[in-house]
């Protein structure tokens, strides 16, 4: 019987701090650990205290890739709790960015994170010699989704003109055009995109397990809707904490969290199979050449759904810019009477589902605030994964078990500084 | 030999880094010119051999000592990237607040699970050779520093005020929007970037040397700000510096 000794000290290509421990000996999973070792940091104690202009700027620092997920989801909580109903306009200039922020996620993290795995090179830098058109096209994907970003926030990590009840600045028409025409000429990257992440090979590997996201009457949901589950059926928002169930661990600075089973998922994968019908035709039809099946149960997929995801971005701003254009944009009063009260926000951010909730005084200063970053929600999915993973692999070289936990953690997209921070595989 | 850099964080939010990640066009012409040895948020392979590391995120645990300290010693050249690093940021904005009470409101009765103390910028456990300063970086301030010091060159940064940049970039004065505002104390250098768009300035630069803060204080004051909320402004990413005490 074998022994198997892993130890993933900072697992590499993700956003933030972890670690992988595995520990077999003569052939009995003795530790088979997801270690989450980011520094904590503490937002939801310091912005207590703060004026409810000052609170998205600040928690939009949790995380720099999500940052506008952060300000969009901070913003609902504190426009719910001061009882603030946003224009039609705003509502449509926030789900643009939305999709702007998933695009150039998901570029990043399937270009630059996940496929150097499948090239079987270390990082994204030696495709830049081996791979030149590849490397090119990513870069010039990114730049459109950021330049998407900044027309409309101003700035794609930590937005500027978000702000409560509007927009500090309205994006300059002329600019809004110029990007919707390359939005539309996007299409040669896209499918280009799809024939690479075709000819990938996706480990075989399933486990069901519970899968939550935003659900919509209108749209393949991402700015506002109900909770989701695959198991539970639907619950308004404002029943987040009895879905999330937080909990703490000794070997982890970020919290966990389950809800019907011993975890769950959230993320591309799980909007996907709660919501899949409402994709755009050719997201629809990118999920069909990728061979994802609605529903998938396999975790390394995610990075498909984030392709798929990908296309249905580029067609949904191409679809909400056309309706902003024809309604024409105007200057809106942004003035709001201040009152107590609390609410709660709900945005599926690109890495999923993500929950603030403040409560203000009637001055308008903070004085209770609670997250629930997606990465956290999945921490327990991915432990459980990893343990199923490794069970079947016993009789593989460690190095292959080595690679295969790394890219399993990496297809989730951990956040690790949002969740606190994460990832190392240690093979003790 | 083109020489070696390296990437770290301690505490932070990754998106200093993540600006260097969207320079896209110069990009490439980055990766010609250096040689980059470890940047966890980007690559799997490292190496402990280099000679310019760019830190970023703020010092808040017993732990990251030591690991700033190695840091420091490899280093030939080391810069600090983005506000947690070069200023403490957000951050600090828990010095405020009693440890214990922090730690206790986050992580409830297993508050003991988790170390931290004071969060502060790099400079207040190791030298540091240069400061890329913003919450986030500005991409074109990055290429700027990286460009001087490979050519040996010492990196100028501004030590005018944001307030300078804004005039010549023909904002209206974010004052006379109904705001308030840190331009006039803050360090320049990321061309007025939040008053262009109508958005007030937080002071993530740091202050200019020297700064007038009498001055700033009394104007804050005569836009109707009490002394107590004109330092609360100054605590969102001032908070390790004297004026926000």
């Amino acid at each position: 019987m074998k022994n198997i000794s892993v130890y993933v000290d900072h697992v590499t290509r993700v956003e933030g701090h972890g670690n992988i421990v595995i520990n077999v000996k003569e052939g009995k999973i003795e530790e088979c650990q997801w270690e989450v070792v980011e520094a904590p940091r503490f937002f939801e104690a310091f912005v207590r205290g703060r004026k409810y202009a000052e609170v998205a700027h600040i928690v939009s620092r949790i995380c720099g890739i999500c940052s506008i997920g952060h300000t969009l989801c901070s913003l609902q909580a504190t426009e719910a709790a001061l009882g603030v109903k946003i224009s039609e306009q705003t509502r449509l200039l926030r789900r643009i960015l939305i999709q702007g922020e998933n695009l150039q996620s998901h570029v990043l993290h399937a270009y630059f994170l996940a496929a150097p795995d499948f090239f079987g090179v270390p990082s994204v830098f030696p495709l830049v010699k081996t791979h030149p058109e590849v490397v090119l096209r990513a870069l010039r994907m990114k730049r459109l989704a950021n330049d998407l970003c900044d027309v409309f926030g101003g700035r794609t990590v930590h937005p500027i003109t978000p702000t409560v009840n509007g927009f500090t600045k309205l994006p300059d028409v002329a600019e809004i055009k110029e990007i919707r025409k390359r939005l539309g000429e996007a299409t040669p990257d896209l499918e280009a995109t799809l024939e690479l992440f075709q000819t990938l090979r996706i480990p075989d590997f399933k486990r069901q397990t519970e899968y939550i996201s935003l659900k919509s009457k209108e749209e393949y949901a991402f700015y506002d809707g109900v909770i989701a589950s695959t198991d539970a059926g639907t619950t308004p928002v404002e029943n987040y904490r009895s879905w999330t169930n937080e909990y703490l661990v000794p070997h982890s600075t970020a919290k966990y969290t389950k809800h019907v089973r011993d975890s769950y998922m959230v993320g591309p994968l799980a909007r996907f199979n709660n919501n899949h019908d409402q994709l755009s035709p050719r997201a629809k039809k990118a999920a069909e050449e990728l061979g994802l099946p609605a529903p998938c149960y396999n975790p390394f997929m995610n990075t498909a759904a984030q392709v798929v995801e990908a296309v249905h971005a580029v067609d949904e701003s191409i679809r909400l810019i056309d309706e902003l254009l024809d309604k024409g944009l105007k200057e809106e009063d942004r003035r709001i009477l201040l009152k107590a009260g609390r609410g709660v926000g709900a945005v599926d951010v690109p890495r999923g589902i993500l929950f603030h909730d403040y409560t203000y005084d009637k001055n308008g200063i903070c004085k209770e605030a609670n997250c629930i970053i997606p990465t956290n929600q999945n921490h327990a999915n991915i432990q459980k994964d990893m343990e199923a993973l490794l069970s079947q692999m016993l009789d593989r070289p460690q190095d292959e078990i080595r690679l295969s936990l790394e890219m399993l953690v990496r297809a989730y997209d951990p956040c690790i500084s949002c969740s606190t921070h994460l990832l190392k595989v240690r093979f003790v | 030999m083109k020489p070696k850099i390296a990437f770290f964080d301690f505490a932070c939010c990754e998106g200093c880094q993540l600006q260097v990640v969207n320079l896209e066009a110069e990009m490439l012409d980055l990766i010609g010119a250096v040689d980059i040895v470890q940047f966890r948020e980007a690559m799997t392979e490292k190496s402990d051999d280099y000679a310019i590391a760019f830190v970023e995120g703020s010092i808040t645990r017993e732990k990251d000592i030591p690991r700033l300290k190695k840091i420091r010693e490899q280093a030939a050249i080391l810069v600090a990237l983005g506000a947690c690093a070069t200023i403490g940021g957000v951050n600090c904005l828990k010095n405020f607040q009693p440890s214990e009470e922090v730690r206790k409101y986050v992580y409830g009765e297993r508050a003991d699970w988790y170390e931290a103390f004071a969060a502060r910028p790099i400079d207040a456990v190791v030298p540091v050779d240069y400061y890329i300063h913003g919450c986030p970086i500005h991409k074109a301030e990055f290429l700027k520093v990286i460009k001087a010091l490979l050519m040996g060159m010492k990196p100028e940064i501004p030590t005018y005020p944001v307030c300078a940049e804004c005039k010549r970039a023909g904002n209206v004065c974010v004052f006379d929007l109904g705001m308030t505002c840190l331009g006039p104390v803050t360090r320049a250098g990321c061309g007025a970037w939040c008053p262009t768009y109508r958005d007030n300035c937080a002071g993530c630069r740091g202050l200019i040397p020297e700064p007038n803060i009498n001055a700033e204080k009394e104007v804050l004051k005569k836009y109707g700000l009490t002394v107590e909320q004109a330092i609360g402004q100054f605590r969102i990413f001032l908070g390790y510096s004297e004026i926000a005490k």
